[in-house]
């Protein structure tokens, strides 16, 4: 085992902390208690956390519409996430961005939104502003499978290799394009490919195995921070749960997408119970030490919720609130 | 200390003072290298400042305008041009998507102090794609400020307070403005953002305009004069926020309005201006107001087909005439 203890309960509990964050969403998006859309990173946690292990609080990260985990992995507060999802003053977008606009600047959370690809291009802006002030900082710029069809992936990518711009693009290849499987929207899967004829180094990841993630990026971060940037990764993982809500997209229902066998296969390979494995045969951690951290967890988010749902939701009369910074002169 | 300047060298006075007292300030977009495409306005800044803060970029527009905004994002003051205003519609998600709700959709946490410097470049034959006046697009959407200044004293220090305004702000530049000159004060100045400026007062009628075709209202009030029609002309400078104070005071006392726009008709600026009227001074006015706009077609090539295409200082006059005339 090349990691020490505190390392591995440290992302264990990062990656529990997301699952049990997005399960805890499941009910009440069912009862309409949540009503804004809400993509479920379950099954992708590892990425977000190994990732987040990586960088410094000083550096960047930009999502997309499955960003709850990268927002949490980073250090963005988990109360502030929760009273967004239910659109509360207190949120941490203030009521105004729900569960696809969830912002943390002060711990380089620097924007997450559901326009596919839409913060590929913002990310290289805020590693060309790194490199313009040789600040040292690395910005991460996580976007899906989907996104690999849109144009401005390729020309920011270009523009950041032409640069050496100081940022890893994170494609979290989770097999689905919304409802389309990867097969209808490329012809292959080797997206880690389409780096390399831009002079950026690339390579794939087992995104299940957290260990993996860390390890690799770690590499691709120090790799950045030294000058050598841009970097590409890929990482092979799956969409435990639909597209938005909590409808699953299983075949044979409503949303029709989902081979009941292939859900099933990849369950088997969840990164939480990869974790749990390797953490009792070569960690040395017991059922019973991991059976308790899990149960720590969940009285912590219950707890996060209880205060996150004592905010009211933004009154009506600051509805003007936020349209225009207010210059100082 | 004044000197007589162009419009361009002031554009290219200011930025090269804002750099110099400001090392967050950065430029990028395509052809900031070449006088082919920013004429003078740019001239001698990768010198000074270097390529990390002046950036020439390959014809990328739609990455190179989300970078300058992420660059805004993250503590850079960014300016990001368009040589042709035809150009940035490739480029709709960052402005609109992002930087325009960019403060509203994430509660009030972050800034996007960004100023999307897009240039006119019409006549000469240019034809639709390189010809188009777009700021109608712009003023719609919430969370944008645009501005169309039409004299080098008025686009350096409207520049200045752009560049230093924490939000999204359009600046719509047009190359047919470039050959005026006038003195404009070596230090830096600042123009506040939404005022217009009475640049003739009278009292026959009111003629409101910005950017190029203020210059042609200009011409045309002195016209006006030897028929002894006395028009107020209001520069508007900022279309929006829009200085409806200075609109409505005017034809509270004039009673007769001439909107000119060297844009669209439909949905346009002259729209907008017309409603604001009908809403708030209905009752004042002596004749129907008249909007003076480019016909709802293309632009053309062919310089027959331009010539009926674009306002003209005698098209001004003519529709002041006729609006006495009710």
């Amino acid at each position: 085992m090349i990691y020490s203890k505190e390392i591995l309960e440290n992302l264990y509990l990062t990656m529990v902390k997301i699952r049990y964050v997005e399960e805890s969403f499941i009910e009440p998006i069912a009862k309409g208690l949540i009503r804004c859309p809400v993509h479920l990173y379950t099954g992708q946690e590892a990425i977000a956390t190994g990732l987040g292990a990586s960088l410094s609080k000083e550096d960047y990260i930009f999502g997309n519409h499955r960003s709850h985990g990268h927002y949490i992995a980073k250090g963005g507060d988990i109360t502030e996430l929760i009273a967004e999802v239910y659109c509360r003053k207190d949120g941490c977008s203030r009521g105004r961005g729900g569960s696809m606009h969830i912002i943390s600047p002060e711990n380089g959370v620097m924007g997450i939104v559901p326009i596919v690809a839409g913060t590929i291009s913002l990310a290289t802006g805020a590693a060309l502003s790194s490199k313009i002030r040789n600040d040292k900082r690395v910005t991460v710029s996580f976007f899906g499978d989907g996104a690999t069809g849109e144009g401005v992936l390729y020309e920011s990518m270009n523009f950041a290799s032409l640069k050496k711009l100081p940022i890893i693009f994170v494609c979290e290849n989770n097999l689905y394009s919304t409802h389309l499987p990867i097969d209808e929207i490329r012809t292959n899967r080797r997206i880690y490919e389409i780096a390399g004829p831009l002079g950026i180094k690339a390579e794939r990841v087992n995104g299940n195995d957290v260990i993996e993630v860390y390890r690799k990026a770690q590499l691709a971060v120090e790799y950045c921070r030294e000058g050598n940037g841009p970097y590409f990764i890929e990482y092979l993982t799956y969409r435990q749960r639909g597209h938005v809500g909590p409808d699953d997209n299983v075949q044979g229902t409503h949303t029709d997408i989902r081979p009941k066998n292939e859900i099933e296969e990849w369950l088997l390979n969840d990164p939480i119970i990869k974790m749990e494995n390797i953490m009792i045969k070569e960690g040395g951690f017991t059922e019973y030490e991991i059976s308790e951290m899990k149960k720590s967890i969940v009285n912590e988010i219950n707890h996060f919720t209880d205060i996150a749902l004592k905010s009211p939701k933004p009154p009506a009369e600051d509805s003007k609130m936020y349209l225009f910074y207010e210059n100082e002169n | 200390m004044k000197m007589k300047i162009n419009f361009g060298l002031a554009i290219n006075q200011a930025l090269h003072q804002l750099f110099s007292t400001d090392e967050n300030i950065m430029l990028i977009g395509q052809g900031v290298k070449s006088p082919w495409y920013v004429g003078n306005t740019c001239t001698g800044l990768i010198d000074r400042f270097g390529e990390n803060r002046v950036i020439d970029t390959p014809v990328s527009e739609n990455a190179m305008t989300g970078i300058a905004v992420g660059s805004a994002i993250t503590g850079m003051k960014s300016i990001v041009v368009h040589p042709r205003v035809d150009f940035v519609l490739y480029a709709m998600d960052p402005i609109i998507n992002q930087a325009a709700n960019w403060h509203f959709m994430n509660g009030g946490k972050s800034c996007v102090p960004v100023v999307f410097w897009l240039i006119i470049n019409r006549g000469g034959e240019q034809a639709a794609q390189h010809s188009q006046a777009l700021h109608a697009l712009f003023t719609h959407i919430p969370g944008l400020k645009v501005i169309a200044p039409s004299t080098p004293y008025d686009v350096k220090g409207m520049l200045v307070s752009a560049i230093n305004d924490m939000n999204p702000v359009v600046f719509i530049d047009d190359r047919w403005l470039y050959r005026f000159d006038e003195d404009v004060p070596e230090e830096l100045y600042k123009i506040p953002l939404g005022k217009g400026v009475v640049r003739n007062s009278g009292n026959d009628l009111t003629i409101v305009s910005f950017s190029y075709t203020a210059k042609l209202c200009e011409e045309a009030v002195k016209e006006l004069q030897k028929y002894n029609i006395s028009a107020e002309f209001i520069d508007l400078r900022t279309i929006k926020p829009l200085d409806e104070d200075i609109i409505l005071n005017s034809v509270n006392k004039t009673g007769r309005l001439l909107i000119v726009d060297g844009a669209w008709r439909f949905n346009g600026v002259s729209s907008e201006i017309a409603a604001i009227i009908a809403e708030k001074a209905f009752n004042k006015l002596k004749a129907p107001l008249r909007r003076l706009t480019l016909p709802d077609t293309p632009a053309p090539a062919s310089s027959t087909l331009e010539d009926v295409y674009y306002i003209k200082s005698s098209d001004i006059v003519k529709s002041a005439i006729e609006i006495l005339k009710f």
